[in-house]
């Protein structure tokens, strides 16, 4: 995750294009020099930060080893049906007989490349609405609000319902809905930091410069929103993941692909918690909930480490945040 | 005035667009949506079903601003066709008679986050790394982690299933008469707690770290110091001080929940075969029932729109700056 915002010279490269970038930054980053490596380095040392970053890591491991660990089709109908766990079966079997240590690691593999997917492609599309409002301003930016707002107050779930039930049914078509639905909420977050930096000096001094406004938007704006940007991405992966789950839940995703969503759809359909097959339905949904919780912990961590008011205060004064 | 009238404008368009999405999708999706719910219900519906649903759904010979037009007009007047799993009960009597179930269960759960969660943010933020503050929120966030309906699942098989303190689905017993009596009453609610409370569950946690970190600002401010020089009872600077002062990004959140309240219960409503609109809106999908699933989405998206009008009234009441606007 940390990768992401590593493309920290630009941002430095900013700071020397322009001498008022400074003070500019100051206001947002810990340090004024180098604001990246501030962030990167408080997260390092922050151990929320650290415990989110290690259970992503296992999962995106187990992810890409499900085949080797568990070779063959996971959704292979057999008769063991409904078997408790034991040392066979670590998870047990579910009522069509499959294994559910193997469904829920191969799971892995969906739910995490829908999450990401949908995360980093709305979070795009949230940049370029954010930038393109803050930067043109006038006409552009009452448009694309507009249009934001009004994703924003569709309510999301009946829409996905009803966009999945007229899409015809498939991986893609979960993306698209997740993207269609989940980019408001990050382009307006990402256009009112976009705004308050492009008040900035350095932004006019690079626009009377006579820098293009591709340059200005990515090079000059978006390096100095690198914790903002961050933190939605995050906010988009938990939006992706949840919402997959949710929709597959519904009976409306790609039902024969192996996902956790698609796996609960069938331990509801095939009535695990009637017949008291717990087994069947707890590790998908633990699944999505660490992965979810691992983001958030991040995210917190960001806040954090950009938010000075709400790091660790040493209680002298009670009650009172420190200034 | 101009701030209500420049919403009033915004919520017109918004209406506006979710009718032409409405629209649009069944006309541009790939396949026939007509002959699809033909084939599913094997030949049995009328004639002149089948004519309206064409109009409705577009497979309609005539140029696509006439329908469209005629859309618009049958939208403005209320007539959203007639449902097909239900024929032929018109969609307006469906919705009518479960959209009070939802406003119900989602009102109930979003009235008691709402108030729980802030007060427990205010509570958090004042008593900085206390017992509240530092136990609180991991745990919260942790539990705000879960898929939403795997939590109501799970307490659902525990409480409803394993302990026997919950019934099972639907909003009232089977059997049993709507009317204004006290064993009426008395049963709606004993269906409605469990529900209500799995919302609150996963909700209440937003509530109070949002409420929290906004009064955390708050605090520092320098009429806070003030008042305490003043001598004033911490309550008092806690409640008509520093938490009066941080509600505003909070009402701006309840009014964003709202759409939660009659769409977002959509899961709730599956997991506990409880009578509202998004129960119904899935029930729709199953059963291919496109005039259903159009107007449940229309009434929810107007219910919406409405619900976030009236907060914008009550910010004009609540936040000075906008009214000098």
């Amino acid at each position: 995750m940390t990768t992401y915002i590593e493309p920290s010279p630009s941002a430095a490269e900013a700071a020397l294009e322009s001498p008022t970038a400074a003070p500019g930054a100051a206001g947002k980053a810990p340090a004024p020099r180098k604001p990246k490596q501030g962030l990167v380095h408080g997260l390092l040392t922050n151990s929320k930060a650290m415990v989110g970053t290690a259970i992503l890591l296992v999962f995106i491991a187990l992810a890409l080893l499900a085949p080797v660990l568990f070779p063959g089709d996971p959704s292979r109908i057999t008769d063991m049906a409904s078997l408790e766990p034991s040392a066979e079966h670590w998870l047990g079997t579910t009522a069509k007989g499959q294994d559910v240590m193997a469904l829920t690691i191969h799971g892995a593999r969906s739910s995490l490349l829908v999450g990401l997917t949908v995360g980093f492609a709305s979070t795009f599309v949230g940049i370029l609405v954010g930038l393109a409002s803050a930067y043109f301003g006038k006409f552009i930016d009452e448009a694309l609000s507009l249009v934001t707002n009004v994703f924003l107050l569709l309510p999301g779930l009946p829409l996905l319902v009803i966009l999945a039930a007229f899409l015809p049914p498939g991986l893609g078509t979960v993306i698209l809905v997740l993207i269609v639905t989940g980019w408001a909420g990050s382009a307006r977050v990402l256009r009112s930091q976009a705004l308050s930096i492009r008040s900035k000096d350095f932004v006019a001094a690079a626009v009377v410069s006579g820098e293009r406004a591709g340059r200005i938007m990515f090079r000059e704006i978006l390096p100095n929103m690198a914790s903002i940007v961050m933190g939605t991405l995050l906010a988009c992966v938990i939006y992706g993941i949840g919402a997959q789950a949710g929709l597959e839940f519904l009976g409306l995703g790609d039902v024969s692909t192996v996902s956790w969503g698609n796996n609960l759809f069938w331990a509801g359909n095939e009535g695990a918690l009637l017949t008291g097959s717990w087994w069947v339905f707890v590790p998908s949904g633990l699944c999505i909930a660490l992965v979810a919780f691992a983001l958030a912990l991040i995210n917190y961590a960001v806040d954090e480490v950009t938010n000075p008011r709400l790091r660790k205060i040493k209680p002298v004064s009670e009650g009172k945040a420190a200034k | 005035m101009r701030f209500i009238l420049r919403r009033l404008g915004f919520y017109l368009i918004a209406f506006w667009a979710s009718i032409t999405l409405n629209f649009l999708l069944p006309r541009f999706m790939p396949g026939d949506p007509v002959s699809r719910m033909f084939a599913r219900t094997q030949g049995k519906m009328q004639p002149e079903q089948i004519e309206a649903l064409r109009k409705l759904l577009g497979v309609d010979s005539r140029p696509i601003w006439e329908q469209y037009v005629d859309y618009l007009h049958n939208i403005v007047t209320g007539n959203m066709g007639v449902s097909i799993t239900r024929f032929p009960t018109p969609v307006t009597e469906v919705v009518a008679s479960q959209i009070g179930w939802t406003l119900l269960l989602g009102g109930t759960a979003l009235v008691v986050a709402a108030v729980v969660g802030n007060l427990l943010g205010i509570l958090a933020a004042w008593r900085r790394g206390g017992a509240i503050d530092s136990a609180l929120p991991p745990l919260l966030i942790f539990i705000g982690s879960f898929p939403y309906f795997w939590l109501a699942m799970g307490a659902l098989y525990l409480f409803g299933m394993i302990l026997g303190w919950s019934p099972l689905r639907h909003a009232f017993t089977d059997g049993l008469e709507p009317a204004f009596s006290w064993e009426f009453i008395s049963d709606a609610g004993a269906h409605l707690v469990l529900p209500a409370l799995t919302i609150v569950l996963v909700s209440i946690g937003g509530w109070m770290l949002g409420m929290r970190n906004t009064m955390i600002a708050t605090n520092a401010e320098d009429y806070i110091t003030m008042a305490e020089a003043k001598g004033l009872r911490p309550g008092r600077i806690m409640f008509r001080y520093a938490a009066r002062n941080a509600m505003l990004p909070s009402a701006t959140a309840f009014g964003m929940s709202l759409g939660f309240v009659v769409g977002g219960a959509l899961l709730t409503e599956v997991v506990f075969a409880y009578p509202g609109v998004g129960y119904q809106l899935l029930n729709a999908v199953q059963g291919l029932d496109y005039p259903l699933m159009q107007g449940l989405f229309l009434t929810i998206t107007a219910a919406v729109l409405l619900a976030n009008f009236l907060v914008d009234i009550l910010y004009v009441r609540l936040d000075p700056r906008v009214r000098s606007n």
